[in-house]
């Protein structure tokens, strides 16, 4: 951690995305709390940033064309982006190291067969398959974090069966299986904890990546449905009004932009910090 | 080498059919149906009926799957439910669109990003690596819809330079000559700028890696000790080494040729395979879905293959050795 803190790029990674973690919890608190209530519609839209509406209620990134608050809609968007992609990420990880760990660990017909089912799910065309899932059925928040779980998990459970296989030869698991141990908790305690560290790595930068992909998908109109907002029905919205209010685009950009940069940075770190080999 | 050769396109038809057979079952076993969505809720029963007996949606699913793919492999790709057209047409103009856009802006941004590359390896630690790499970084980042809205933002409605739709304007029918191709290059330009400076961030921050990794090996202190000037070193013996893995990743961006720019598609309402594909997807219009997906899986195994054929021409260890390069 202390060397995750001395790295620049380590920290910038932890700041933005610490910040943008607190102010997503803490929504109620640092916005007015409604990002889907509209009111006095007329009197409230398009106001622009730093300025206040003519109920004198100020907003700090303007309105959008229901005169709902940009800010407050960006903070409570970022729950449900940041959201998506961490929950995408966790399914990934969930079903890739399952199969990375039993592909590697148990040879066999097994094996083969998960190995098999890996390098066919990497050859689907990952968007051709986004597309066709997220659109066969009823758009919903929980589809897109399924889809994209679902189409994600191939490259760690490689990573996973690379070094699980790798482990897997060294002495210390000998001695494990010499001791008696059964192979499910040598497995587990032994091999996996070991097998983490580019896991890891992996998942910082698919966060990053599952949450452009929601991004995407939410600007076709089949991801995360109007009034809840994402960070890409935002940009969806607002590019119908880039004349009037380019600002309710452009906000949810910057901040998707930022989080993406804080998880490719936060991960080059982490990895040179937990495998000093790959330091460059 | 060629026992390889054949093993892996063996492999890949499988592949091909795998996903074939993935996406009729999704397509048949989700909600949702053509015939409703063509004829609309005041149809009646028995119109419903003959409609699906003309579209041959009636008969057992087995049945129709292999009809598909019989009819798929003599190359009849069959008629696209909800416009009638036949789906080879439909997709071929949509394919054209999408492809020499994307092959564009593919040539445009390894060219560039194999120079920033370089120079950023070649001077690695100094300011202008660092910014460079600050900027390409950004560029990894941003997602297409969004560098599209903020092109369109700053060159449309502020600059009001550039047309933010299509790939040709409304007059297009009467211009000839020179003027026709400055109008569709014009219409070219957003969407060509959007892929290419986010293609730049990737393929910059790859070369930079493959450069560093064979800066440090042995070889390259030799050259450098035999006293050759570092340009020599850095173009003749290190980019050399360095571009058998961005070869390698040229070869596996071939499906990003037809799939790759669905999100920009959809921002520059290029009529590329993008829409075709999100449309065809909502109307269940299965044989266009049916026909896209095929392509992109043999797409897909191609640009696998080619990415090894080329690894092997580019560096002669992996065609001795029989080593596949990943990147």
């Amino acid at each position: 951690m202390t060397r995750l803190l001395r790295d620049r790029r380590g920290v910038f990674g932890f700041v933005v995305l610490l910040v943008v973690i607190v102010c997503a919890i803490a929504a109620p608190l640092v916005t007015n709390g409604e990002p889907t209530a509209l009111r006095d519609i007329v009197a409230t839209r398009f106001i622009p940033p730093l300025s206040s509406d003519a109920h004198g209620v100020f907003h700090a990134i303007g309105t959008d064309r229901f005169g709902r608050d940009v800010w407050t809609r960006l903070v409570y968007g970022a729950r449900i982006s940041m959201g998506v992609g961490v929950l995408a990420v966790l399914i990934s990880l969930g079903v890739g190291v399952v199969v990375g760990a039993v592909a590697g660990y148990w040879r066999g017909p097994l094996s083969v067969a998960l190995l098999g089912l890996t390098d066919f799910a990497l050859a689907l065309p990952r968007v051709v398959l986004l597309l066709l899932l997220a659109a066969l059925w009823q758009p919903s928040t929980a589809l897109v974090v399924t889809v994209l779980g679902l189409t994600g998990w191939m490259g760690i459970a490689r990573l996973v069966h690379g070094e699980v296989r790798a482990l897997a030869a060294r002495p210390f698991v000998e001695g494990a299986v010499a001791v008696g141990a059964r192979r499910m908790r040598i497995l587990a305690r032994h091999i996996l904890p070991n097998a983490l560290t580019p896991v890891i790595v992996a998942a910082a930068l698919g966060v990053g990546n599952a949450i452009i992909l929601e991004g995407g998908l939410s600007y076709l109109g089949l991801g995360v449905q109007a009034p809840t907002p994402s960070w890409g029905n935002m940009i969806a919205s607002g590019s119908d009004t880039l004349v009037n209010a380019p600002w309710v685009a452009t906000a949810p950009g910057v901040a998707l932009v930022l989080v993406v940069i804080a998880c490719t940075q936060l991960g080059d770190a982490l990895r040179d910090v937990l495998d000093p080999n790959l330091r460059r | 080498m060629l026992a390889r050769l054949g093993c892996r396109l063996l492999a890949g038809l499988a592949v091909v059919l795998g996903v074939v057979t993935l996406t009729f079952l999704l397509l048949h076993l989700a909600p949702g149906d053509p015939i409703d969505i063509m004829l609309g809720p005041a149809a009646t029963a028995e119109q419903r009926i003959a409609q699906r007996t003309v579209l041959g949606l009636d008969r057992p699913l087995p049945a129709q799957f292999a009809t598909w793919l019989s009819r798929f492999a003599r190359g009849d790709w069959g008629n696209s439910i909800a416009k009638g057209q036949p789906v080879r047409a439909l997709l071929g103009t949509a394919w054209r669109e999408t492809a020499w856009l994307v092959a564009l802006s593919l040539l445009l941004s390894y060219l560039a990003g194999l120079a920033i590359g370089a120079v950023q390896a070649a001077l690695r630690g100094s300011r202008l690596d660092t910014f460079l790499s600050v900027s390409t970084i950004t560029l990894f980042a941003m997602p297409g819809y969004w560098l599209g809205v903020m092109l369109v933002l700053v060159f449309t409605y502020w600059a009001r330079l550039l047309p933010a739709f299509g790939t040709a304007g409304l007059d297009s029918d009467y211009l000839h000559g020179a003027s026709w191709l400055i109008d569709r290059l014009r219409h070219l330009a957003l969407p060509l700028a959007t892929l290419t400076l986010i293609g730049i961030g990737s393929a910059a921050r790859f070369v930079r890696g493959a450069m560093l990794d064979t800066l440090s090996q042995p070889f390259i202190v030799t050259a450098r000790a035999k006293g050759l000037r570092p340009r020599r070193v850095a173009g003749h013996h290190a980019l050399r080494n360095a571009l058998g893995p961005v070869v390698t990743l040229l070869g596996l961006s071939l499906p990003v040729l037809f799939s790759g720019a669905v999100f920009v598609e959809a921002v520059f309402a290029w009529p590329g395979v993008g829409r075709v594909l999100v449309e065809a997807v909502r109307a269940r219009d299965y044989p266009v879905v049916m026909a896209a997906t095929a392509i992109s899986a043999v797409l897909v195994v191609a640009g696998n293959l080619i990415a090894d054929v080329l690894a092997a021409w580019v560096d002669p260890r992996v065609r001795e050795g029989g080593r596949t390069a990943t990147p």
